[in-house]
C-alpha cells in the first residue's frame, strides 16, 4: 500500500525542478555509493543518492494518500466534486468554464438527435422550447388538468426547486417580512402544504374566471342569434359573397405557403465560366488524357491500373449549343471505381457537362439517381424545351417540328458542322430536304440485311442521317434490349462498311459520312466494337496465314481491310504499348507489307496505303517497325532504272531483279515535266485505268513522291533510334547512287535532298551499351543473438527452471523486504501524525486552559482591584 | 498372223454388239477359255476390249486378263524357255500342248504389251488398274518362272518386267506422282523394292546420257517422287515381305541382304544427283536428304561432294544442304573447311523471309552450341544476326533475339556486346563491318548491340519486352528457341485477339470525324476518297 508506485514519475518531476541542480550540488544533499569495483559497460544508477529529496518526498506522498485515508477512517459520508478544473489551479476560469460548457454540450448532443443534423438543441425561454412557444397553442386548451402551465412564478421555483440564494432572499423579504422571526421556526414541510394550498386556490378562481367567460360567450350567442334572424334577409349576399371570396383566398395562400415550403432551397449553382477558365479545362483534360495515353505507351501498367472510361452518349457529344471543341471529351481515364471517378474528378466534367447543357439543372440528379453511364439520354426530352431557347446559333431551328425530331435535327447539325465545309444555306437545304423525306424513327436492324435494306437507296448524308435516329430510337436508356440491339448494329454496320467499300466503284464518301456515327457507337460499347473489330481481324489474319501456307505469298489486302484497318485507327489509341485491337491490326500491316510481293501499280499503291497506315500507326509511339522501312525501300528499288551492281540488298518481297522490279520505272523520261502532285484516289489499290504511256507515268510519280515523303516521315520518326544510320543505310546508298534527284521532277528533288540531310544528318556515334545500373543489394544485416539473461551475479541453478524459480524468489525476497521496509516507514508516519494530533489536542487544551487561567486571573485580578478600591 | 487379224475383226464385231453385256461376256469368256482348250481363240475378244475407248471395259477387261493369266500361269499352261516365234511355232515340230502355250505365251506377251501402254493411259483409273494387273503378273512370274533357271544366274525375278513397268512409270511427258504413289505400296516388298532400285538407276543413267544431262524436269520429278518414296528398313531381320520366295538359296539372293539394298539404293541416288537437277528439284532433294537418304546408304560420305556443291551455291539451298552437312559433320566425322565462315556469309536478310527459317535456325543453334568456339566467331555471329534483326518480321525477331541471348550465354565473354562499362562515357561509331564476309575481320567484338538497343522500341509489345532483356543482366537459364521457330503470325495476332481479360478497353479520345483524318493525316495527304 505504502509502496509509491510512481516513483520515477516523481524523482524526475524533483529532478527537473528548478531547485534540483541546487539540491544537487549541495554536498550536504548528496550521498555517494561507493563502489567497490568499477564495472565496464555497467551503468548503475543509484552511484548518487539525494536522501533529503526522496524522504521529503515519500514524506509529502504518505501525506497525500495515507494521511487522507487516515482523516477519512470511520467516516461513512465524502462529498465528490466533479467539477471540470475545480481542483486545477493550472486552468485558467475561463477555460473551465468553456470546457464546461463543451461538455454540457456534448452531453445534450449525444443523448438524443445524434442523426438530426439540422436541428440545433432546442432553444429555451424560461425553460419552455421556443419552437413549442411559436405554435401559439397552449393559449386556448385551458381544459386540462395541467393547469399549473406556465404559472411559473419566483415563489414556485423557489420553493420547487430550493436553489438560488437570491430568490429566497427575495421571496422572503417580499412577503415574510412581518413573520421574520418565526422563519426559521417553520418546517419545510409546513412550507410544502402552505403551497399546495395557494396553488389549489388559484386553480379555483381561474377555474371560476373561465366559466363566467363561458356563460357570457354563451349569452352573447344567444342575444346574436336572435338578432340574427333580422340580418339574414338584409345581407345574403353581403355574406355569400364574402366567404367564397375569403375561402379561395385562403386557399391560394396555403397553396403558396406550402409551394414555399417545398420549394427546394436555393443551391449554389455553378458560376459561369469564362471562356479563359474553360480553355483552361479543356487543356487539362486533355493533358491527362495525353499522360494516360503516354504512359499506355510504355506498357508499364499492365496489371496495377484498372482501367475505366466514362463516356458520354451519343447526344451528348452532339448537343447543338457546345462549341466545337468540347466534342473532345474524356473518353478514357483511369480512376478507381468509374462511380466514384465520376463523383471525384467529375466535377470539372461535370461543369463542362452543365455548360454544354445549358442551365439544366437537372443534371446532376438524374446522373446522381441512374448512375449509369449513358443516362443522358433521358435528358435530352427535358432539355429540349430550354434548348429550343437556347441554340440560336444552331442552324437548324427554324422549324417547330415536334420535340424529338427537332433535337435530332440538331444534333445532327451540330456535328456535321465541323465536318461539313458547305455553306450554311445549302447545308439547310439538304437539311430540309432530309426531313421532307426521312421517318424520325427506325427499328433497330435485326440482321445484317434489314441494315442493308435501310439504307440502300439513300445518300450518304441520308444514310448517316438514318444511322444515326436508328441510334437515337434505341438508346439503350430508353429499353432494356436496346444496348443488345445496337451492339449488333455496329457489327452491322461495319460489315456494310466493308461491303460499300468491295462495291465497285468502292462509295467511300458514304463511308466517310457514317465514321462519326461509328465513333460514336463505338465510345458507347467499346466491348462490342472492340469485339467486332477484332473478329474482322482475326478473320484476316487467319486467311492470309492458310494462303500463305499453301502458296507462300498472298494478295495484298483489298480494299474492304484497308478501311477496316483505317477505322481501327480512328476508334482505338494506336500508342499504347499493347491494345486487343490495334496492335493485331498493326501485325497485319506488317506481315502484309512482308509477304505481299508486289507485281502491278495498284499492288504499289495498296502497299503505300498500307505504309501511310503504318506510319499513322506509330507517328505518336514513334515505335520502330521494320516491315515499313523494307518496304519502302523496295518501292524506291522499283524506280532504279539500272538495277546492276547495287550496292545494297533489298528484303522480300522484293526482288534486286526480275519481271515486277522495274513497276516505277519510267517509260518516257520526259513526263515528270507536266506532271504535278496530287492525291492518288484510294480506289486506285483496286483497278487502275490508265489508257497511256504519260497517264502511266504520272502515276508512277504520284507513287514516288508519296513513297519519298513516307520516307521523309519515317526519317523524322526513328531519327533518335540508335541504329538510325543503319536502318537507312539501304535508302541512302540507293537515293544518293541509283535513284539520282536530276532525273525527277522538282518536287520530288526537294524531298530527296530533304531526306539525304536528313539522314546523313543523324548522329553515328553512340556511347557503349551498358546494362541498368542495379540497386544496390543492402548488406546482409547479422542481428545479434539475444540471450536472455536472467540473473546477474552467480548462476547457481543448471536448468532453465531452477533459475527461474531462484530469480523469483530472489525477488520475492526484495519486493518482501521493500514491502516491510514501506509499512515500517507507514506506521511510523502514522504514528508520527497521532502523536502530532495529540501533541496539538493538549496543546490547545492547555492553550485554553491557560486562557481560562488567564481570564479567571483576571476576574479575580479585576475582582481584587474593585475589593481594594471598596477598601479604600 | 492372218488368223489373228482375222478374228480380230470378228470379235470387233461381237464386241460392238454387245457393248453393255461387256463385262459379263468377258467373265464368261475367261471361263470358258480356262475351261478347255477349245475356246482358247476368245482371248483375242478379251484383249480386244483391252484396247477399247471407255475406261469401264477397259477396267473390265483388265481384271479379266489378270484372273485368266494368273491361272495360266499356276496351271503353268504358258511357255517356259525361250520363246519361238508363232509361226515358227506353229510349222515347228511342237506337240500340240506346247502350241497352245506357245500360242497363250504370245497372246500374254501381247497383253503385258498393252498393259504397259496403258500405263502412260490418261485416266488414272485405267493406269491404276494396269498396274496393278502388272505386279500380280510379276508376282504370278515370280512363282512360276517363265525363263528356265538353269541359264540365269539371277534367282527367279521378273526383273524385265519390273523394267518396263519402271520405264513407263518413269515418263518424260506427263506428272505421274498419282500413280507412283499407288506404286509404293509394291515397294512394300523387299525384293520389288531391290530390284526396282537397280531399274530406276538403269533407266535414269540410260535417259540422262540421252539428253546428254540437260534438265529435263518432268522426268526428274517422276524419278524424284518414286525414289524418294522408297525407304529402306534399319534392321535386316526387317527383311521379311517378300513377292518371290525363292526356293534355293533364299539367304544368298542379293535382294534379301541389307547391305545390298543399301548399296543399290546408294548406287540409285548418286545415279540420280550425279546430273544437274532443276533448282527447286534441288532443294527438294535437300529437303529429304538428311532423314530418308542418309541413314540408309552405304557409305554416306560419298555425299560430301553433292552436299558441299549445293553448299557453294548460295542462298536458300546453301541452307538446305546445312542439314545433310549437319549430319555428316556429326555422325561420319566430316571436316569442312571455312565451315563457320560460310554459315556466317549464309546470313543474309533474306534469311529471315525463306520457308525454312524454322529449319535454318534450328541448325544454327546447334552449331552454334559448341562451347569451343572463339568467341571472335560467336561474337561475329551475334552481331550480324543483330544488324539483320533490324529488317526482319516480327516472327522472325522473336527467334532471333532469343539466339543472340543464348549465344551470349554460352559464351560469357561475349557479354561485352551488351555491357562494356570501362569505355562508357565516349561515343563512337559502329566498329563493326557488315561487309567483311570474313568473321576474324569483322570487328564484332568492338562493337555492341546497339540494334536491339533499337529494336526496344519495336511495334510489337512481345518484341520490345524481349529486347528489354539487355537492360538487366540475362538469367541464367537459356531460352528455348525451338518453342519460338514455328511461330506464325496470326498466332502472334491470336495472343491478343484471344485476350480477353482485359477490363475495358481503352478508346481513342479524339473524335473520329471523318476517314481519312486523324494520325497525322498522313493517308489524307496522299490519298483521297474517289
Amino acid at each position: 500500500m505504502g509502496k509509491v508506485p510512481k516513483k520515477r514519475s516523481i524523482a524526475d518531476k524533483v529532478r527537473k525542478a528548478k531547485t534540483s541542480t541546487e539540491i544537487k550540488n549541495n554536498p550536504f544533499e548528496v550521498k555517494i555509493n561507493r563502489k567497490k569495483f568499477d564495472i565496464l559497460g555497467r551503468k548503475s544508477k543509484h552511484d548518487v543518492g539525494l536522501p533529503g529529496v526522496s524522504r521529503s518526498k515519500a514524506i509529502n506522498k504518505r501525506k497525500e494518500t495515507l494521511l487522507k485515508e487516515y482523516k477519512q477512517k470511520n467516516k461513512s459520508n465524502k462529498l465528490i466534486d466533479r467539477r471540470i478544473g475545480e481542483y486545477d489551479a493550472k486552468m485558467a476560469p475561463e477555460d473551465k468554464i468553456l470546457q464546461r460548457y463543451a461538455m454540457e454540450r456534448q452531453r445534450v448532443h449525444d443523448k438524443k438527435d445524434l442523426y438530426n443534423l439540422n436541428e440545433d438543441e432546442e432553444l429555451t425561454h424560461y425553460g419552455q422550447s421556443l419552437a413549442e412557444m411559436e405554435k401559439f397553442n397552449d393559449l386556448m386548451n385551458s381544459d386540462d388538468e395541467s393547469e399549473e402551465k406556465g404559472l411559473l412564478s419566483a415563489e414556485l421555483t423557489a420553493s420547487h426547486f430550493g436553489g438560488g440564494g437570491g430568490l429566497l432572499k427575495k421571496k422572503t423579504s417580499g412577503d415574510q417580512q412581518e413573520e421574520e422571526g418565526s422563519h426559521r421556526a417553520k418546517s419545510r414541510q409546513e412550507l410544502i402544504e402552505e403551497l399546495i394550498q395557494k396553488s389549489k386556490q388559484e386553480k379555483r378562481e381561474r377555474q371560476v374566471q373561465k366559466e363566467e367567460a363561458q356563460e357570457l360567450t354563451e349569452q352573447l350567442d344567444k342575444e346574436w342569434k336572435s338578432i340574427q334572424a333580422l340580418m339574414v334577409k338584409k345581407t345574403p349576399k353581403a355574406e355569400s359573397d364574402d366567404k367564397p371570396e375569403e375561402k379561395p383566398k385562403l386557399e391560394e395562400y396555403d397553396m403558396m405557403v406550402r409551394e414555399l415550403g417545398f420549394e427546394m432551397k436555393a443551391q449554389p449553382s455553378e458560376k459561369m465560366k469564362t471562356p479563359e477558365e474553360l480553355a483552361r479545362e479543356l487543356k487539362e483534360k486533355l493533358q491527362k488524357l495525353e499522360a494516360d495515353r503516354l504512359r499506355r505507351m510504355m506498357g508499364d501498367e499492365v496489371g496495377d491500373s484498372t482501367q475505366s472510361q466514362v463516356h458520354m452518349s451519343a447526344d451528348d457529344l452532339n448537343d447543338g449549343f457546345i462549341l466545337d471543341k468540347e466534342d473532345k471529351k474524356t473518353l478514357s481515364y483511369q480512376d478507381g471505381k468509374w462511380n466514384i471517378g465520376e463523383a471525384d474528378e467529375g466535377e470539372e466534367e461535370d461543369e463542362g457537362e452543365d455548360e454544354e447543357e445549358g442551365e439544366s439543372g437537372e443534371d446532376e440528379e438524374s446522373e446522381a439517381e441512374d448512375g449509369d453511364e449513358e443516362e443522358e439520354g433521358e435528358e435530352e426530352e427535358e432539355e429540349e424545351e430550354e434548348e429550343e431557347e437556347e441554340d440560336g446559333h444552331s442552324d437548324l431551328e427554324s422549324e417547330q417540328e415536334s420535340e424529338d425530331e427537332e433535337s435530332k435535327q440538331e444534333d445532327e447539325g451540330a456535328s456535321a458542322e465541323p465536318t461539313k465545309t458547305l455553306s450554311i444555306e445549302e447545308l439547310k437545304a439538304q437539311q430540309e430536304a432530309a426531313k421532307a423525306e426521312l421517318p424520325y424513327t427506325f427499328a433497330a436492324p435485326e440482321s445484317y440485311g434489314d441494315l442493308k435494306g435501310l439504307l440502300h437507296g439513300h445518300t450518304p448524308d441520308n444514310q448517316r442521317l438514318i444511322v444515326a435516329r436508328t441510334q437515337k430510337c434505341n438508346h439503350p436508356s430508353l429499353a432494356a434490349g436496346n444496348k443488345l440491339k445496337l451492339q449488333k448494329m455496329f457489327g452491322f454496320l461495319l460489315e456494310y462498311i466493308g461491303e460499300v467499300a468491295t462495291r465497285s466503284p468502292p462509295e467511300l464518301t458514304t463511308i466517310d459520312k457514317l465514321i462519326p456515327e461509328v465513333y460514336t457507337m463505338c465510345q458507347m460499347f467499346p466491348e462490342a466494337g472492340c469485339k467486332a473489330l477484332q473478329t474482322i481481324l482475326g478473320d484476316a489474319g487467319h486467311s492470309m496465314e492458310e494462303v500463305l501456307e499453301v502458296k507462300g505469298h498472298v494478295a495484298f489486302p483489298s480494299l474492304d481491310m484497308l478501311i477496316y484497318l483505317k477505322v481501327t485507327a480512328l476508334l482505338f489509341p494506336t500508342s499504347d504499348f499493347r491494345h486487343p485491337v490495334t496492335t493485331p491490326a498493326l501485325l497485319y500491316i506488317s506481315q502484309a507489307l512482308t509477304k505481299c510481293p508486289v507485281r502491278s501499280l495498284q499492288d504499289v499503291t495498296s502497299g503505300l496505303v498500307l505504309c501511310c497506315l503504318a506510319v499513322e500507326y506509330v507517328s505518336f509511339s514513334k515505335r520502330f517497325l521494320p516491315e515499313l522501312v523494307n518496304f519502302l525501300a523496295g518501292t524506291l528499288h522499283l524506280a532504279v532504272q539500272d538495277k546492276t551492281s547495287l550496292g545494297y540488298t533489298v528484303v522480300p518481297p522484293f526482288r534486286p531483279s526480275g519481271k515486277c522490279s522495274d513497276l516505277l520505272v519510267l517509260s518516257n523520261s520526259e513526263s515528270c515535266k507536266n506532271w504535278s502532285k496530287k492525291s492518288l484516289p484510294l480506289s486506285s489499290t483496286q483497278h487502275l485505268d490508265l489508257q497511256n504511256d504519260l497517264d502511266r507515268d504520272h502515276h508512277r510519280l504520284s507513287c514516288l513522291s508519296t513513297c519519298l515523303d513516307l520516307v521523309k516521315r519515317c526519317c523524322l520518326l526513328y531519327k533518335d533510334l540508335v541504329s538510325f544510320a543503319c536502318i537507312f543505310h539501304p535508302i541512302r546508298t540507293l537515293l544518293s547512287k541509283h535513284l539520282p534527284a536530276q532525273t525527277l521532277p522538282e518536287l520530288l528533288q526537294e524531298l530527296h535532298g530533304e531526306i539525304l540531310e536528313a539522314i546523313s544528318s543523324a548522329p553515328v556515334a553512340h556511347s557503349r551499351l551498358v546494362l541498368d545500373k542495379k540497386k544496390p543489394i543492402p548488406l546482409k544485416l547479422l542481428t545479434p543473438k539475444i540471450v536472455e539473461v536472467l540473473d546477474y551475479g552467480k548462476k547457481r541453478g543448471s536448468t532453465r527452471e531452477e533459475r527461474e524459480k531462484e530469480r523469483l524468489q530472489h525477488k520475492y525476497k526484495k519486493e518482501f523486504k521493500g514491502a516491510l521496509r514501506e509499512i515500517r516507514k507507514d506506521s511510523r508516519f502514522l504514528a508520527r501524525e497521532k502523536l502530532n494530533e495529540v501533541m496539538n489536542r493538549d496543546a490547545e487544551r492547555k492553550r485554553k486552559v491557560r486562557e481560562l487561567f488567564g481570564s479567571l486571573a483576571t476576574q479575580e485580578g479585576e475582582w481584587k482591584a474593585l475589593k481594594r478600591r471598596k477598601r479604600k | 498372223m492372218a488368223p489373228t487379224k482375222k478374228r480380230n475383226v470378228s470379235s470387233a464385231k461381237t464386241n460392238q454388239q454387245s457393248v453393255k453385256k461387256a463385262k459379263i461376256d468377258i467373265n464368261s469368256k475367261v471361263d470358258s477359255v480356262l475351261e478347255s482348250k477349245k475356246h482358247a481363240n476368245d482371248v483375242f475378244d478379251i484383249l480386244e476390249v483391252l484396247e477399247s475407248e471407255k475406261e469401264k471395259d477397259v477396267i473390265g477387261a483388265v481384271s479379266a486378263c489378270s484372273k485368266l493369266f494368273c491361272t495360266l500361269l499356276e496351271r503353268k499352261e504358258l511357255f517356259r524357255g525361250k520363246l519361238p516365234g508363232e509361226e515358227e511355232a506353229l510349222s515347228g515340230e511342237f506337240s500340240a500342248e506346247d502350241k497352245y502355250r506357245i500360242f497363250m505365251r504370245h497372246r500374254y506377251n501381247s497383253c503385258v504389251e498393252m498393259l504397259l501402254e496403258h500405263l502412260s493411259h490418261e485416266l488414272y483409273g485405267v493406269k491404276d488398274s494396269a498396274l496393278c494387273c502388272l505386279m500380280k503378273f510379276a508376282a504370278g512370274e515370280g512363282q512360276h518362272p517363265l525363263e528356265d533357271l538353269d541359264w540365269s544366274e539371277h534367282y527367279s525375278f521378273p526383273r524385265e518386267l519390273i523394267l518396263a513397268v519402271v520405264e513407263r512409270l518413269l515418263s518424260k511427258t506427263t506428272d505421274n506422282s498419282l500413280l507412283i504413289s499407288r506404286f509404293q505400296e509394291f515397294l512394300e516388298m523387299e525384293d520389288v523394292r531391290y530390284y526396282v532400285m537397280s531399274s530406276v538407276r538403269e533407266n535414269v543413267g540410260k535417259v540422262m546420257d540421252k539428253n546428254k544431262g540437260a534438265v529435263v524436269p518432268l522426268y526428274q520429278g517422276n524419278v524424284f517422287t518414286l525414289m524418294s518414296n522408297i525407304s529402306l528398313p534399319s534392321k535386316e531381320s526387317e527383311l521379311t515381305n517378300f513377292m518371290v520366295k525363292q526356293e534355293a538359296k533364299h539367304e544368298d539372293w542379293k535382294a534379301a541382304k541389307l547391305i545390298e539394298h543399301k548399296r543399290v539404293f546408294e548406287r540409285m541416288w548418286l545415279g540420280f544427283l550425279k546430273y544437274k537437277l532443276p533448282s527447286n528439284m534441288y532443294k527438294k532433294v535437300l529437303v529429304i536428304l538428311h532423314d530418308s537418304i542418309l541413314p540408309h546408304m552405304s557409305k554416306p560420305t560419298l555425299m560430301i561432294d553433292f552436299l558441299t556443291a549445293a553448299y557453294e551455291v548460295g542462298g536458300a539451298i546453301s541452307l538446305l544442304a546445312l542439314n545433310g552437312l549437319f549430319v555428316l559433320i556429326h555422325q561420319h566425322n566430316l571436316d569442312y573447311p571455312d565451315f563457320y565462315k560460310k554459315l556466317y556469309n549464309l546470313l543474309e536478310p533474306s534469311v529471315f523471309h525463306v520457308k525454312y527459317r524454322a529449319r535454318f535456325f534450328h541448325l544454327a543453334n546447334i552449331f552454334l552450341s559448341s562451347s569451343h568456339l572463339p568467341v571472335y566467331l560467336v561474337a561475329a555471329f551475334a552481331k550480324r544476326l543483330a544488324r539483320l534483326a533490324l529488317t526482319a518480321p516480327s516472327t522472325a525477331l522473336l527467334i532471333v533475339l532469343p539466339f543472340i541471348y543464348n549465344l551470349i550465354r554460352r559464351h560469357p565473354a561475349c557479354r561485352i556486346l551488351i555491357h562494356k562499362p570501362s569505355t562508357e562515357d565516349e561515343p563512337l561509331e559502329d566498329p563493326y563491318l557488315m561487309d567483311e564476309e570474313d568473321p576474324v575481320e569483322c570487328r564484332a567484338l568492338e562493337s555492341s548491340l546497339w540494334e536491339i538497343k533499337t529494336l526496344q522500341k519495336h511495334h510489337h509489345p512481345d518484341v520490345a519486352k524481349a529486347a528489354m532483356m539487355i537492360n538487366k543482366p540475362l538469367p541464367e537459364q537459356e531460352d528455348d528457341i525451338s518453342e519460338v521457330l514455328e511461330i506464325t503470325t496470326y498466332e502472334m495476332m491470336e495472343r491478343d485477339l484471344k485476350q480477353s481479360q482485359m477490363k475495358s478497353i481503352p478508346l481513342e479520345f479524339e473524335t473520329a470525324t471523318q476517314l481519312l483524318k486523324g494520325g497525322g493525316d498522313v493517308l489524307g495527304q496522299h490519298f483521297c476518297l474517289d
